[in-house]
């Protein structure tokens, strides 16, 4: 009964983690924002869902499967993510390194996102 | 209500498969276009695995998810990523694309419903094969059992024109020598993970190639995935490690080993007056013959594929380091 409420649980936060990831997948403004956006579906929403899923198969050999898939994702995810940003960093496309140190910073930043994103 | 669920994921998937196809087509950046090609063939891959086509899904992520989007990207290395602004509409060709579409629309007017039950192929041909590889090979891998030993020739066939094909790509591009770099460009994080992901990889390909008996897979399937952790090792690592590993003059001899391992597993058996490719002549109790003759066979597959595929890889790659 527990267990059939966790892996709901997990289920539904797999699904909201997929969908902001999904949403910022498209909605941030610069390659870097959005890899991170994506990063978030693949190490932390497709871990739930397969921890979701291995709650309401039971103890059985197939979680045992979806356990180990559990740790490729985990290891493979986020070096692929890693070796992106470093192919992207190799091709040119530095990260825009703006700190907001007062608040004219800050808004003019928001300007610039928002004059990218009407684009 | 489960019926319907399968429906609904079909169709998305279907559509999906629409979609990614018109945006390919629209695209004219080519390493965007092979990247949807990659997606594309991912979600033919989840289309088969929903119905029920474990074998042929595996194959399509491998190969067509896995390998073909290498092996693009690794052509678009030497064509550059941009397509050429040459768009000429004709009419005529315009005609003949409809005609062609129209024609094979009309030609799956023909086809049985979907699950039909009524449908040719589940009275006739699938019923015998699903009683015959019980009685007479007795492994529990239908697929396998079709694919190597009641259409043996088929496969042989394939073996062959994947054979041909790294034959060709030999011929047109011819393997380049390339020497590994003196100092490799230093990338911790990847090294470490990749190396015992390698391992897995490689381990995971033998799983498939021996285990395709009893599960989905086979030797398809385990030549892509071993081919494609020797891959890993050199996109990460450098073509001229990968080469010292696996030398590229032996690639050639390895394809033409493992059709040779599938003929000569034909040739046993015409030789003991039995049909080409009967495997009940290999031993004297028939279905310990058939087990043999599947692995022998599914064994030739692999060396045939693993290899051909590496060999095509490394054509590709090696062109550019002769420039």
């Amino acid at each position: 009964m527990i267990i059939d409420l966790l892996s709901d649980i997990c289920l539904l936060l797999g699904g909201f983690f997929t969908l902001t990831g999904a949403i910022g997948l498209l909605r941030l403004p610069s390659f870097y924002t959005r890899l991170h956006a994506a990063s978030v579906t693949e190490s932390l929403a497709a871990p739930l869902l397969i921890i979701g899923i291995m709650l309401d198969t039971g103890f059985t050999l197939d979680s045992a499967k979806l356990v180990l898939i559990i740790l490729i994702m985990v290891v493979a995810n986020p070096t692929i993510t890693h070796a992106l940003c470093r192919a992207a960093a190799h091709g040119g496309n530095t990260p825009e390194m703006e700190i907001t140190s007062s608040d004219k910073n800050q808004s003019q930043t928001e300007a610039e996102l928002s004059g990218k994103e009407s684009k | 209500m489960i019926e319907n669920l399968h429906l609904i994921i079909d169709v998305c998937l279907l559509a999906f498969l629409v979609l990614i196809a018109f945006t390919a087509m629209k695209v004219t950046n080519l390493f965007v276009a092979t990247m949807l090609f990659g997606i594309f063939s991912f979600v033919a891959a989840l289309l088969f695995l929903d119905l029920d086509a474990v074998d042929v899904a595996f194959t399509e992520a491998a190969v067509g998810a896995g390998f073909s989007t290498v092996l693009m990207l690794a052509a678009l290395r030497l064509t550059g990523a941009v397509e050429n602004a040459k768009h000429r509409h004709s009419a005529l060709g315009l005609f003949i694309v409809i005609l062609t579409g129209a024609a094979l629309i009309y030609g799956t007017a023909d086809f049985p419903n979907m699950g039909d039950a009524n449908a040719p192929v589940h009275l006739h041909v699938a019923p015998e094969f699903i009683q015959l590889t019980q009685e007479k090979i007795d492994i529990p891998n239908v697929v396998t059992a079709v694919l190597a030993s009641f259409r043996g020739y088929d496969t042989f066939g394939e073996t062959v024109v994947i054979f041909s094909a790294g034959v060709a790509v030999l011929l047109l591009l011819g393997m380049g020598h390339v020497e590994p770099k003196q100092e490799p460009e230093q990338n911790t994080v990847l090294w470490i993970v990749v190396k015992p992901f390698i391992a897995l990889i490689l381990i995971f390909g033998l799983y498939v190639q021996f285990h395709g008996d009893f599960g989905a897979g086979g030797g398809f399937q385990a030549g892509v995935i071993f081919a494609s952790g020797i891959i890993l090792y050199s996109l990460v690592f450098g073509e001229g490690y990968a080469r010292k590993v696996i030398p590229s003059e032996i690639l050639p001899r390895l394809a033409a080993l493992g059709v040779l391992i599938y003929g000569v597993t034909g040739l046993a058996s015409l030789l003991s007056d039995k049909p080409f490719l009967d495997y009940n002549a290999l031993s004297s109790n028939p279905v310990a013959g058939q087990h043999m003759g599947i692995i022998l066979v599914e064994a030739g597959v692999g060396l045939a594929v693993f290899s051909t595929v590496l060999l095509i890889f490394y054509s590709f790659s090696g062109v550019n380091h002769n420039e």
